[in-house]
């Protein structure tokens, strides 16, 4: 026990030099959490809005139905199967019909998807309400980028273009009665959303759909004979597709804080060295063997590594919970990054990831105070009272 | 103990390399200090002094020849050993004082008996005994950067002699002190030997040093050109 006393008497005597190098250290800390928590937060929340917005608690698709081939969008629909049609019945379940159609605002040709949903469901998050007021014309719900891109404001008449199950083409005016605010970009852009029984009426598909969004708390979905399930796995593996790709620019950046300070360590530990090593020569004088010598200077880094952490929670912990809770105002900029970005976002900051940046900060820290500190095994005791590096 | 020396060194050789030759730095040197020396080491810069302490006190160890110290051949000695040899029979006393900075003036003492293992109370009681000793009981709380050079120095002997050694080694410990602060140095150091038979060795060229001297070895070019016994040792060894 005589040398980690020593190594805390050390540090603790050395002043403002260890309270400097314990102050960047804990910075350090503070802010490769901070940051891997925007990360995570990023992430869940771009999964939560994703999936209260568009995917529930899965979807049955009609067989035919393949998002990335838009040419399968003309045959993917189908009358509603019975056991699904009892989903929708007890509310556990809402239908979604996808057909290709155009608009034409400001004159200008814009092809889109129209999308049919039942104006009174409550299975996912869209504000399908307002589709209730339907009047002869055809009501319309945009999304904020929607309406940005093509210059539709609410109360505008623009004229839709579809082709009904025969393959004829129809045309009326749709008037837009919501503009949303929505994070969900896959519900927003190049589409519209209209009175599910409206759209079935103008294309001549009663009682179809393309798809079915279930509620996300029914549990074990069965098989129905012309639908496919899709779990919430098949569903985000797109998103987290991407946020495993920006997870991995975001461990550049861990990376690279983390070898800042590991060469902030190494750094002021070779300067300790060379400041202290007549100190040296006077221990080994005193009879401090080599490999004592080296535990203590080591241990003196990890002193600082761990005077850093409890630093850091003194100071980090209010100020990540502060975080966590009020969240981050995102500029305006991250809405085209491709993920679901709210305004605020709130950071996520998990056990895992606060223990583990602490043990991996302290492991390097050993490691960083360790490798110079072999150097004094090299070190002749009568070099190092001349104050020389052998 | 080889013959009852303490110290013994046989034929002892030491060179540096330097360029494309080497430097002789002690010549085949021969002495034998017994318990209770107060020996100086004197000559001029580069004559060997402060190599052969290094040599004894196991801190460097001779390209030839053998020393023994307290029957432990220094030339054989592992890293280990050779610190152990240190911390519990050899106390070094520096001409700049070593002190270690962060530490206070009882720490600085303190420090050779934690490494013995001393239990707390014990160790309290005989580091104050030793600062009473060089009249420094009343700085034990102060840091090295609070003392005068004088002070400085006699910390540094009380941490040498806390732990009691058989032997002092002292390397010029006056040259950076004025002659009142020499003079009570060398008293305390003086008093030591006699009162606790310690074996001081100092390496010096400083005149007030050579007055207290019981035995002067004058060194040249490495080699011993001189070996005078100018009082009766303390209990009244000779060689």
């Amino acid at each position: 026990m005589v040398i980690p006393r020593l190594a805390l008497r050390n540090v603790l005597g050395a002043g403002l030099r260890t309270w400097l190098k314990v102050v960047v250290l804990s910075f350090v800390f503070v802010v490769i959490i901070w940051a891997q928590g925007f990360i995570n937060g990023l992430n869940e929340q771009a999964e939560q809005a994703q999936v209260a917005a568009e995917y529930g608690g899965g979807q049955y698709w009609h067989e035919k139905y393949d998002p990335y081939d838009p040419f399968t969008l003309q045959d993917a629909h189908g009358r509603i199967a019975e056991p699904l049609q009892q989903f929708i019945d007890d509310n556990q379940a809402t239908p979604i019909l996808i057909v290709q159609g155009s608009i034409y605002p400001k004159g200008r040709l814009r092809p889109i998807l129209i999308k049919g949903i039942d104006p009174s469901q409550r299975i996912i998050s869209l504000p399908s309400h307002v589709l209730h007021l339907e009047e002869e014309d055809l009501p319309v719900l945009i999304g904020s980028r929607m309406a940005k891109s093509t210059g539709l404001q609410v109360g505008d008449f623009v004229t839709v273009q579809w082709r009904d199950v025969r393959g004829t083409f129809d045309a009326l005016d749709a008037q837009v009665v919501y503009i949303m605010s929505t994070t969900v970009q896959s519900i927003d852009n190049n589409q519209i959303w209209v009175p599910l029984k409206k759209l079935q009426m103008m294309t001549s598909m009663e009682d179809e759909a393309t798809l079915a969004v279930i509620d996300k708390n029914m549990e074990n979905p069965q098989n129905i004979s012309g639908w496919t399930f899709k779990n919430l796995d098949f569903l985000l593996s797109d998103i987290r597709q991407l946020a495993k790709v920006k997870t991995f620019g975001s461990m550049i950046i861990y990376v690279i804080l983390l070898f800042l300070s590991m060469l902030a360590i190494f750094d002021t530990q070779i300067l300790s060295i060379f400041r202290r090593r007549k100190e040296m020569g006077t221990l080994m004088a005193l009879g401090l063997t080599r490999g004592k010598l080296i535990l203590l200077f080591t241990l003196e880094g990890v002193l600082q590594g761990i005077l850093a952490a409890i630093m850091a929670a003194i100071y980090g912990v209010p100020l990540l919970l502060y975080s966590a809770a009020k969240g981050w105002t995102m500029p305006q900029i991250t809405d085209s990054m491709g993920l679901a970005i709210g305004e605020t976002l709130f950071p996520v900051f998990t056990a895992e990831l606060i223990i583990g940046t602490f043990a991996l900060v302290l492991i390097i820290t050993t490691i960083v105070s360790y490798i110079p500190t072999r150097k004094i095994s090299n070190l002749k005791p009568t070099d190092a009272l001349r104050g020389s590096l052998s | 103990m080889e013959n009852g020396y303490l110290i013994k060194t046989e034929n002892l050789v030491k060179t540096y390399p330097m360029g494309y030759g080497s430097l002789v730095a002690l010549n085949r040197v021969n002495l034998a200090f017994q318990k209770g020396e107060f020996a100086g080491l004197v000559g001029p810069s580069g004559s060997g002094k402060t190599t052969l302490l290094n040599i004894i006190g196991s801190l460097d160890v001779p390209t030839e020849g053998s020393t023994m110290v307290l029957g432990e051949k220094i030339e054989s000695l592992s890293h280990k050993k050779a610190a152990h040899l240190r911390n519990q029979h050899i106390g070094f006393i520096f001409q700049t004082f070593n002190l270690l900075p962060v530490y206070t003036v009882f720490e600085n003492v303190e420090f050779p008996l934690l490494l013995l293992g001393m239990p707390a109370e014990e160790r309290k009681n005989t580091v104050m005994k030793a600062l009473e000793w060089v009249h420094l009981a009343d700085r034990a709380k102060s840091k090295p950067a609070q003392l005068s050079g004088g002070e400085s120095q006699r910390v540094a002997i009380a941490r040498a002699i806390v732990k009691e050694p058989e032997i002092m080694l002292a390397d010029e410990p006056t040259a950076n002190l004025d002659a009142e602060n020499s003079h009570n140095i060398l008293q305390i150091m003086e008093r030591l030997n006699k009162e606790l038979s310690t074996t001081f060795i100092f390496a010096t060229h400083d005149e007030k040093v050579m007055h207290y001297l019981r035995r002067k070895i004058t060194l040249v070019d490495g080699a011993v050109a001189k070996d005078e016994i100018l009082k009766p040792q303390q209990g009244g060894g000779e060689n």
